[in-house]
């Protein structure tokens, strides 16, 4: 065998096993953005996928259960309630008011089953500099 | 001082236009007081830079709240130490802090290149000028940090105003990594600009050779480990401050900031290539066209908020003006390559599979693959938006699995191809260099198992790493055998001595080693456990060995702040250990709240304790508790990786003596045997 095959053999095997796990690892995380609003508008088989929204807390919602918190999320005049059930503690920044971002999926009942919160100031926040500074403080975790 | 700081910045815009502008004349013309004209005001706006960020840290020192950026970054009970921070803590301020930084290079490469380099000189200036001149039409006329605070009068005309106090500073940046994390990897980000500089400078005056790797080397490696650090630092920022019991979440901002090292790293390793055997030139260019715009394109992920956001481009209008400078570089790159491509012509082919040319050729392969991997991930909702019109993320999951594996192979080849000969390796030195490390990595591999480490990726993480500190501390053996021989000092004398003659492939092996101790903690990842409890006052939890007992919960009155804390008396098999005083702060300017977490690190584990809050429901407070295996690794290998790269930087103390042919330079491969010490290779290897 030649060299030119050797190395590209080599290059392949390396491209198409990290090509097949870049697959797998986007088919168990893939998430979907929606609006509030558009929610309603979702056929079956989208309601059914992971899915991440925005929206603004509401006012005097936020009820903190044992093993939950449930509060209810607004955008575009409409309203989205929102069981968190993550063991992590929801942000600093998690507010009446604070701009949150959900990700989990929809309970049958019109539910929305968050595992993450990511939450922001609505008053000044912004992207933090450099690195890893988003103000944001969010839930998430990762096996890293 | 605030109009005086704007009139520094308009002029510094029009030094460098002059700059930018008479820097193209001056290639066209050749005129040689149009060459030097250019170069000072290159000088110039740099020095203009200087004066306008340190009128806005004035600003800042004497609480001028008649200025915006003032007003939403600072108040007046803000420690001195974060007010410098407040600089860089916002868009318009962070603009102007790259610049800054970007003109501390500029300015030390117009210096200490001003009577070399002649020919190549006046298209580096004129690159460096044009970066600067992007920037600073942002701060000029975009996002000017100078704007004075106004509101609409009764009138209806914009009047301004001046504030009593400011809002504060967000508390998440209040903690001192955060002072000094954004500088360095703004350091790193801006740094990759010189050697950009200098190859598409290289590129577009065809000059001659490799001179401009040679030109650059430190400075890429500067800028490096500026970006190492930057990461690793904000890092440790996550890891302590928010909370969560992990250091790396995937998130866009710090994956903004990995892709650059990714093609960085990989251009420090391919650039020998070239220098050794004049192979892989076009790779190389691009490899620093990409890293350059992976910098500009990670300042403006972090600055736009284009993929985090809930809504694109929502936050500002900033993404519009860095999509069109990304392609405006873009073309200039492809033109300048297309038009003198010719020049770039490689003088060699791969000789053979197992040869130091094929393990760098993997190690490049791997990295950009990595590097693709993670911004496509990064900007999949962006890319997805745009093809389906549905706007999909992806998670933890998608990074994880595509960097573990390329993170392990990379590991492999950090062992293997220091070690492995240019153009073909024989069988003989294969066994030589690598029989013992391996026999040591199984045992090691073995040990592990038996004490319990199990999970797949991180037994073959740890296995590796050992294997790979066998080969690196086997090389140093070897060479500070050979010194022994000669002069008969101790062992450590001996391998500093060896060190100080090849910094630069001993410094190598120190980074390398830094590495080796990074992947180490990154391995603990897999054994992470935590547990959550809300507790009375004498109430105990048990993690790992050790028994966590609270003792009480006092608010703290501080001048900026108001914190409660917990008071957690550890026990570590039922015997006292310590006081861990984890702590919620709440901010009185602006009502927000912030975490201290405590930690107590050992080599072994961190106990990581985090106040998480009072239960509503019951009024107890709540801590949760995670044990993290080997994260002190991490950061231990960070500060390696730094001495290493300074290392590295150092002149050789003295010539290396070439006792015999070097091994490369042979018509025929030496076995090995011939060429028994490292020492007796070249002094660049």
């Amino acid at each position: 065998m030649n060299k030119q095959a050797k190395f590209g053999i080599g290059i392949s095997v390396i491209v198409v096993a990290l090509g097949v796990l870049a697959w797998l690892g986007y088919g168990e995380s893939k998430t979907y953005y929606h609006t509030i609003a558009e929610l309603q508008t979702l056929n079956h088989s989208a309601r059914a996928q992971r899915m991440r929204i925005g929206g603004t807390v509401a006012v005097g919602s936020i009820r903190r259960l044992s093993g939950s918190v449930d509060f209810v999320l607004e955008g575009e005049g409409k309203a989205l309630p929102v069981t968190y059930t993550g063991s992590d503690p929801l942000p600093d920044t998690f507010v009446d008011k604070s701009q949150a971002l959900v990700e989990g999926h929809l309970n049958s009942d019109g539910k929305f089953v968050a595992e993450h919160v990511q939450a922001k100031c609505a008053s000044k926040y912004e992207a933090a500099p450099g690195g890893t500074g988003t103000t944001q403080s969010s839930t998430q975790q990762s096996s890293m | 001082m605030d109009v005086f700081g704007s009139f520094a910045l308009l002029l510094a815009f029009i030094c460098a236009l002059y700059a930018f502008v008479g820097g193209i004349a001056a290639i066209v013309t050749r005129h040689p007081l149009l060459v030097k004209s250019t170069r000072q005001a290159g000088m110039a706006t740099c020095a203009l830079i200087f004066i306008a960020t340190f009128s806005l840290e004035y600003l800042f020192f004497t609480d001028n709240f008649s200025i915006a950026y003032v007003v939403s970054h600072s108040n007046r009970d803000l420690p001195t130490f974060y007010k410098i921070a407040a600089l860089w803590s916002g868009m318009e301020g962070s603009l102007l802090f790259w610049s800054f930084l970007l003109a501390v290079y500029v300015f030390s490469v117009l210096i200490a290149y001003r009577n070399r380099n002649g020919e190549l000189m006046p298209y580096v200036g004129m690159v460096m000028a044009g970066v600067q001149l992007f920037f600073l039409t942002l701060s000029n006329f975009v996002e000017s940090p100078f704007k004075a605070l106004a509101s609409p009068g009764a009138n209806g005309v914009m009047q301004f105003v001046a504030r009593s106090d400011g809002n504060g500073l967000n508390p998440l940046l209040q903690y001192p990594e955060m002072v000094i994390h954004p500088p360095n990897l703004y350091s790193g980000y801006t740094g990759f600009t010189i050697p950009f500089a200098f190859a598409l400078g290289a590129l577009l005056a065809k000059y001659p050779g490799e001179k401009w790797i040679h030109l650059t080397r430190k400075w890429t490696m500067i800028a490096w480990m500026f970006q190492s650090l930057g990461i690793l630092l904000g890092a440790h920022w996550a890891y302590a401050v928010l909370g969560w019991g992990g250091y790396w979440g995937w998130d866009p901002v710090e994956n903004a900031s990995l892709l650059p090292w990714l093609t960085g790293t990989a251009f420090l390793h391919s650039v020998m290539m070239q220098e050794k055997r004049g192979m892989m030139k076009v790779w190389n260019v691009w490899l620093v066209f990409c890293t350059f715009l992976l910098c500009v394109l990670g300042t403006f992920l972090t600055r736009s908020g284009v993929v985090s956001s809930v809504h694109a481009f929502a936050q500002s209008n900033i993404g519009t003006w860095f999509v069109g400078f990304i392609g405006i570089v873009l073309l200039v790159c492809l033109g300048a390559y297309l038009k003198n491509r010719d020049y770039l012509k490689s003088e060699t082919q791969l000789d053979s599979v197992i040869s130091r040319e094929s393990s760098f050729l993997f190690n490049n392969l791997i990295l950009l693959v990595s590097c693709v991997a993670v911004l496509t991930g990064t900007l999949f909702p962006v890319f997805s938006e745009w093809f389906t019109g549905d706007r999909i993320s992806v998670g933890a999951p998608f990074f994880n699995k595509v960097n573990i594996p390329t993170g392990l192979l990379l590991l492999f080849l950090t062992g293997v191809g220091p070690l492995l000969a240019w153009r073909k390796t024989s069988t003989e030195s294969l066994k030589r260099n690598f029989g013992l490390p391996l026999a040591i990595g199984i045992v090691a591999g073995a040990i592990f198992f038996a004490l319990g480490y199990r999970e797949f990726y991180s037994l073959i993480c740890l296995i590796l790493c050992v294997f790979v500190a066998a080969t690196i501390l086997l090389e140093f053996y070897r060479g500070a055998k050979v010194i022994r021989a000669r002069s008969g000092a101790s062992f450590a004398a001996c391998a500093i001595d060896l060190t100080m003659r090849n910094t630069r492939r001993y410094g190598g092996y120190i980074v390398h080693m830094g590495m080796v101790f990074v992947f180490i903690g990154l391995a603990g990842a897999a054994f992470n456990r935590d547990v959550q409890k809300d507790m009375r006052v004498g109430q105990t939890m048990q993690i790992g060995q050790y028994t966590l007992v609270l003792q009480g919960v006092d608010t703290k009155p501080e001048k900026n702040y108001t914190a409660q804390r917990m008071l957690v008396e550890v026990l570590r098999d039922n015997k006292p250990m310590m006081m861990l005083f984890p702590e919620k702060r709440r901010f009185v300017t602006n009502q927000e709240n912030g975490t201290m977490v405590a930690i107590y690190s050992t080599l072994k584990e961190d106990l990581y304790v985090v106040f998480a809050g009072e239960n509503p429901e019951t009024n107890l407070p709540s801590i949760h508790a995670f044990l993290n295996p080997l994260v002190k690794w991490i950061w231990f290998g960070g500060v390696m990786v730094v001495f290493g790269t300074i290392v590295a930087l150092l002149p050789n103390r003295r010539a290396v003596f070439v006792l015999a042919a070097a091994p490369q330079r042979a018509a025929q491969p030496l076995p090995h045997a011939l060429s028994p010490s490292v020492t007796l290779r070249e002094g660049h290897d």
